[in-house]
């Protein structure tokens, strides 16, 4: 078994059906939060480079543009990219999280006005310790902020279907000549095996060498133990071609 | 039982990817309305991707389908189980006119709290410089408040030339963002079940108790009303409203015989801190602009008289604005409060 170590938030809808979203943790927030405060940065020494020219032109008046733009952006910026980008800023956009409701429903203006300026609070004493404290401790990785505003940050999934040609085996699958012996292999896989299975293989060119060579043998021992195949079906195939057989046979299913 | 994930997919990638592009589409624009068959395609192809998922969570346990289900699921939930009204733009006259001070007398009881906080820290601050004149420079923050007063009026008085020439505009900014700061902080601190917002009002108290009584004692009081009131009917009060939104988050977040889960009090009252924060902002910006363009100024430039008659007409219209405005429609305001809480979806 896989063991997922994210925290996570299981939202059942009233049609029955449940969902799960998954959320993110304080490193994640502190690097998004860190690209942000760079982006601020560059644009506060844009607005300087273009006050600083002015200067001559609109003499004291550029002071107090300068004054306000400083105090408005660490606000506007959080709040204005949340409003637009549906939770994202530029730099939960670049590590794939997303400010939700934490019931799951849309977000609202309110909501991320809210949990924006409370971050007066969660910065105290410094350095964000009241927020992320908060965050270590919260179920659901909250800071004062979400908590406030029911909101929670998520982690989004690469949207993207599987790519089975992938794992399936490619060319001719030696199992489809014993119908009754695949019909016993996929009755005693469970969901978890074959789960296991399809990762295995989908993470194929991630692997190294030998730990592949090895992790494919110790799975191929394991599922030739399931359901024995005769010799004629099996002899002369890799280990990584008996776990792609087993893949076809298991989610082929019948047709 | 593991379903033909492959055929399974083929099938039904179409309906996920229709499904997808409207949401997208809803996303991008929103606000703008589907019409009446878009709606009932949208509210399919919700049932049929859930069912989907339904179907991949029981019989396979393919992760990566799952999870492009689920995101596709959670997506489409938020659009179609949202039942909170939207106000798809915001209508200045009617928020200034009628929100503002609705949501103010809303929570009338919490602002009573905040001037009575203020008020003891007036007490307290009064009693320090009464009886213990040298701690003046320990409780207030400004240097030029440490002084003998008279001596103070004595050489803003005597001033021939406009001093804050040249930098009106900055230091302007810069009352307005220091104010709003202390605003957002009193609000924010409600998190602390409310004892930072209490802390931030009593000793703001102190300090306004122990100028006024510093001044009145001194034989200074015209001075001070000229100083004070012009920026402070409106400074003073807004920072009486931010601790009033403080203490609002405070009681949601303590729930003291409520009913509600601590998520349903949350989600009532978020709406009404930012508008009372929003309104504190625009006070403050006003208040900022008075400091340093009329405040600052004193006789001989300015009659006293002027800037007191100034000062307490702008705090009648304060008052007659948060007190009276909107009044006929409180009931509906209150009624729409409630169907927020009613269409919250519990977990």
């Amino acid at each position: 078994m896989i063991t997922d170590l994210r925290r996570r938030l299981t939202i059942e809808t009233p049609e029955g059906v449940a969902f799960t979203i998954y959320l993110a943790g304080p490193f994640t927030r502190f690097l998004a939060w860190l690209v942000d405060c760079l982006i601020l940065q560059v644009a506060s020494w844009f607005v300087y480079g273009i006050v600083a020219a002015m200067t001559p032109i609109v003499g004291n008046m550029g002071v107090a543009v300068l004054i306000l733009f400083f105090f408005a952006s660490s606000f506007a910026y959080r709040i204005g990219m949340e409003w637009r980008f549906r939770g994202q800023t530029f730099g939960k956009r670049l590590l794939n999280l997303r400010v939700v409701d934490s019931s799951g429903l849309r977000l609202r203006f309110s909501q991320i006005v809210i949990r924006n300026l409370l971050r007066i609070v969660d910065a105290m004493p410094l350095f964000y310790v009241l927020g992320g404290v908060s965050m270590l401790f919260s179920k659901r990785h909250q800071r004062l902020g979400d908590l406030a505003a029911n909101c929670v940050v998520t982690y989004l999934p690469d949207n993207e279907t599987p790519d089975f040609k992938q794992v399936l085996p490619g060319k001719y699958n030696s199992f489809r000549d014993y119908p009754h012996l695949e019909g016993r292999l996929r009755q005693q896989v469970s969901p978890q095996e074959a789960d296991l299975l399809v990762q295995a293989l989908l993470r194929r060119d991630s692997l190294d060498a030998a730990e592949r060579v090895q992790l494919y043998q110790e799975l191929g021992r394991h599922f030739r133990e399931k359901t024995t195949f005769p010799d004629e079906a099996t002899v002369g195939i890799t280990d990584e071609q008996y776990l792609r057989n087993v893949v076809d046979s298991v989610f082929r299913g019948k047709r | 039982m593991i379903i033909d994930l492959e055929r399974f997919v083929a099938q039904e990638q179409p309906y996920w990817d229709e499904l997808q592009s409207m949401l997208n589409r809803m996303e991008q624009e929103a606000g703008a309305p589907l019409g009446l068959e878009d709606i009932k395609r949208f509210d399919y192809l919700y049932q049929r991707t859930a069912s989907d998922l339904a179907r991949i969570s029981t019989f396979s346990a393919e992760p990566t389908t799952r999870r492009f289900l689920e995101n596709l699921v959670a997506r489409a939930y938020a659009e179609i189980h949202e039942t909170r009204h939207t106000r798809d733009r915001l209508n200045a006259k009617q928020w200034i006119l009628a929100t503002f001070p609705q949501t103010f007398r809303r929570h009338i009881r919490a602002f009573h709290l905040t001037v009575i906080v203020t008020l003891i820290g007036c007490a307290f601050g009064a009693l320090v410089v009464a009886t213990d004149a040298p701690a003046k420079g320990v409780i207030l923050p400004f240097d030029h408040l440490h002084g003998n007063p008279s001596d103070r009026v004595a050489e803003e008085e005597s001033v021939t030339e406009d001093r804050m020439k040249g930098h009106r505009s900055q230091f302007s900014a810069e009352l307005m963002a220091n104010n709003i700061r202390v605003s957002i902080t009193a609000m924010a601190l409600g998190m602390t079940w409310g004892v930072g917002t209490l802390i931030l009002l009593f000793y703001n108290g102190i300090i306004l108790g122990a100028v006024s009584l510093d001044y009145i004692a001194s034989g200074e009081i015209v001075f001070l009303l000229g100083w004070l009131l012009p920026h402070g009917s409106i400074e003073i009060p807004a920072i009486l409203l931010a601790g009033q939104a403080g203490l609002v988050l405070a009681h949601a977040l303590i729930g003291f015989g409520s009913e509600h889960t601590l998520r349903e009090r949350m989600r009532v009252v978020t709406p009404d801190l930012v508008t009372l924060i929003a309104g504190v902002s625009l006070m403050l910006i006003w208040a900022g602009v008075i400091e340093a363009f009329f405040s600052q100024y004193h006789e001989p430039y300015l009659p006293y008289s002027l800037k007191i008659a100034f000062g307490t007409t702008e705090l009648i219209m304060l008052y007659v604005y948060l007190a009276r405005f909107g009044r006929g429609d409180d009931r509906a305001s209150e009624a729409s409060r409630e169907m927020v809480t009613a269409g919250t979806p519990t977990q």
